[in-house]
């Protein structure tokens, strides 16, 4: 009994990250509400959505190191979905005639109905990524931007369903800080919950070396699969959040614009941790929002100091830039971050001798678990490239 | 007959405009494996090179005045310093960086060009009609083309044996070839790094003034993203003719304008306008088919 009690506290020591990232966005979210400020209050909420976003962004891009263009896509299933659900029931029919009379007749509510956009872009994703897993590297991010265009022509031109390149209005406001904060940890959870879990690690064997993995008795396919998946389900449920945020939708925002300022957002962050996603979210969130600032003018003493319109599209551009150059794996440097001194409190001969009794009688495991051990997580990322 | 003869001219000059930009890609894919997203904004640059900077709304036109050789050199000088600035300011200092990494920061430097030129130029789009004659017909038998796709198709041709034969005949091109085969073992046999992919910038970026002022031509307007779609089509067609295959990157940017233009005439109305969408699922079906792409070089094979 008391070796349980023990090994299991010794677990939450080795495994603090999430719930440092969640309390860390549960401290934002909380100055927020109470300095009660609305433009901040909008701001803080589109940084939660993009933590969901970017988060199921990093389940498959970090772990498999496959550079995805097409979660966007997934994003905007998700939040047109959403739409298809609970959108405006006067006017529904004269919106989306071309909708299922069901469909037409109900009205979901908003929680559901967000949970069943996520489920819905994750089942695109399922046949989308049936095809296209089986490529790697550099043809398998390009598959997934034909992919992102092939949908994003799609809803622009298929009028009856999602009144095409034209704006929806009219869906219910149901996303606060609240639903957004929980979205987000949500998120942050099932994601290192994951990247620890046997499938998690089997992935990221194969994106240190997929010959490798393979030889190991990796399905890399699958595996690949499973993590596309569950990350479009994330994408899916970011855009049924937004387009309960917002209250209206366009084609048009779901495209290569978002496509790009997450992706940065991953990669400056540390794209191959946890950490990295939400690191890199809330630091380029802050910087967009310094920038659009300054740009409005800040006050010292009596004169209002302003910098020129356009300063702040160029300085997001140049600070990305430098962070790269200056942190070439992202701000994290792709390390997972833990409570202070979180390893002097965990207990060796708890968890870690459970893990390493459960690892030698398990003879399916993959090979990175068994080498990483306590370190699970391993942040050996070989270097690629040219001199 | 002559349907055909038009569908070929279509094709052709489209896919000539795509084999350029993506050669343009392919080029420096090759030595630095970057994904060079700036592309795109370098092409745009092109034909910006040609009006004063103003934020007036009518364009006013400056080099693009000048007689067509000394328009061609400006606009093409202009493209290759800000190509070289930006290798020499954020590619250099990368070069050691994972891919997706190049590939972000590549990101940042044309999200910092596009918005400069918003700056500079304003958002709007501004009209300039350079090279008035090429937009005439001219009759080939009895079927009247624009000959500005014949020019498109006879630059294009020009400028791949030229480049054939640079990359072949000339020291630099053949250090450049050892580049893009294996670069460590290239560098080990005494081909400089900063040359070789200083090169390689060069030439990409005369492409991208070509293409930019060739695209001018076809559409009269210069906007801040009006390379974006055409640098994207680049970055599919070397993907699908082969990464690190010139030869492929040619063949890729012709396949697609092929089937784009193919697609155009085949497809029923209703759906013509999800042309794209075809386009690019073909993308997909040629990516799983052939993984490797459509011409498979040596280097590109995976090694265990």
């Amino acid at each position: 009994m008391m070796d349980q009690a023990l090994s299991r506290r010794s677990f939450l020591w080795l495994h603090t990250t999430p719930i440092v990232l969640s309390l860390l966005l549960v401290i934002i979210v909380l100055i927020v509400a109470i300095a009660q400020n609305s433009s901040l209050d909008r701001t803080i909420i589109d940084l939660l959505i993009r933590v969901v976003f970017v988060v199921g962004l990093y389940i498959f891009i970090g772990n498999s190191g496959v550079v995805s263009f097409g979660h966007t896509a997934f994003m905007m299933i998700g939040a047109y979905a959403t739409a298809w659900q609970d959108c405006c029931s006067m006017v529904k029919s004269f919106f989306m005639p071309a909708l299922p009379k069901l469909m037409l007749e109900t009205t979901v509510p908003p929680p559901i109905a967000t949970v069943t956009s996520g489920l819905f872009a994750a089942m695109v994703g399922l046949l989308v990524g049936a095809a296209i897993m089986r490529l790697s590297g550099i043809g398998a991010s390009i598959a997934t931007f034909a992919v992102l265009v092939v949908v994003d022509v799609v809803y622009s031109n298929w009028e009856s369903l999602t009144s095409g390149t034209s704006t929806m209005t009219g869906i219910p406001a149901f996303t606060d800080h609240w639903v957004a904060l929980v979205a987000a940890v949500a998120a942050i959870f099932v994601a290192y919950l994951y990247q620890i879990s046997r499938f998690g690690l089997m992935l990221r064997t194969s994106r240190e070396d997929e010959v490798a993995a393979k030889a190991s008795g990796v399905n890399v396919v699958l595996q690949r699969l499973i993590a596309f998946v569950l990350s479009a389900f994330f994408a899916g449920l970011a855009g049924g959040l937004y387009a309960h945020f917002l209250g209206t939708i366009t084609v048009a925002a779901f495209y290569l614009d978002l496509t790009f300022i997450t992706l940065a957002m991953l990669v400056i962050g540390g794209m191959n941790s946890l950490s990295g996603a939400v690191i890199g979210v809330i630091s380029i969130s802050a910087l967009i929002e310094v920038l659009r600032q300054l740009e409005r003018g800040v006050d010292i003493g009596l004169t209002t100091i302003a910098v020129p319109g356009g300063t702040q599209e160029i300085g997001l551009g140049v600070a990305m830039v430098l962070i790269l150059i200056f942190r070439q794996r992202g701000i994290t440097g792709n390390q997972e971050i833990t409570w202070p001194f979180s390893r002097l409190m965990y207990k060796p001969g708890g968890a870690d001798a459970a893990f390493r009794a459960r690892l030698a009688g398990s003879r399916r495991s993959s090979p990175s678990s068994a080498i990483g051990g306590r370190r699970h997580v391993s942040s050996v990322t070989k270097q690629r490239g040219v001199p | 007959m002559n349907s055909a003869l038009q569908f070929l001219i279509d094709a052709l000059s489209v896919g000539s405009l795509y084999a350029l930009a993506a050669l343009g890609v392919g080029l420096v894919f090759g030595v630095l494996r970057l994904v060079n997203f700036a592309y795109g904004d370098f092409i745009t640059m092109g034909s910006y090179a040609l009006i004063v900077p103003s934020a007036s709304i009518t364009a006013i036109v400056f080099i693009g005045n000048w007689p067509w050789p000394l328009l061609i050199i400006a606009s093409a000088a202009i493209v290759v310093i800000v190509a070289l600035v930006c290798e020499y300011l954020v590619f250099r200092p990368l070069r050691q960086a994972p891919p997706p990494v190049l590939m972000i920061a590549s990101f940042g430097v044309g999200y910092i060009i596009q918005n400069a030129i918003i700056i500079i130029y304003t958002a709007r789009p501004k009209a300039v009609g350079i090279w008035p004659g090429l937009t005439e017909a001219v009759a080939i038998g009895d079927l009247r083309v624009p000959g500005l796709q014949l020019v498109t198709i006879v630059v294009a041709l020009g400028l791949l044996v030229l480049l054939v034969l640079f990359l072949k005949k000339s020291p630099f091109g053949v250090q450049m070839r050892a580049a893009a085969e294996d670069f460590q073992m290239a560098r080990m046999l005494g081909v400089r790094a900063n040359t070789v992919i200083g090169t390689a910038f060069i030439i990409s970026a005369f492409l991208a003034a070509i293409v930019s002022l060739l695209l001018l031509c076809q559409v009269g307007v210069i906007s801040f993203h009006m390379g974006t779609q055409l640098m994207l089509i680049a970055f599919i067609a070397t993907v699908i003719g082969g990464m690190g295959s010139l030869v492929g990157a040619v063949v890729g940017g012709y396949a697609i304008g092929i089937v784009g233009t193919l697609l155009q005439v085949l497809l029923p109305e209703n759906v013509r306008t999800f042309r794209d969408a075809f386009v690019f699922a073909a993308v997909i079906i040629i990516l799983l088919a052939r993984p490797q792409g459509l011409v498979i070089t040596r280097a590109a094979r995976e090694r265990v």
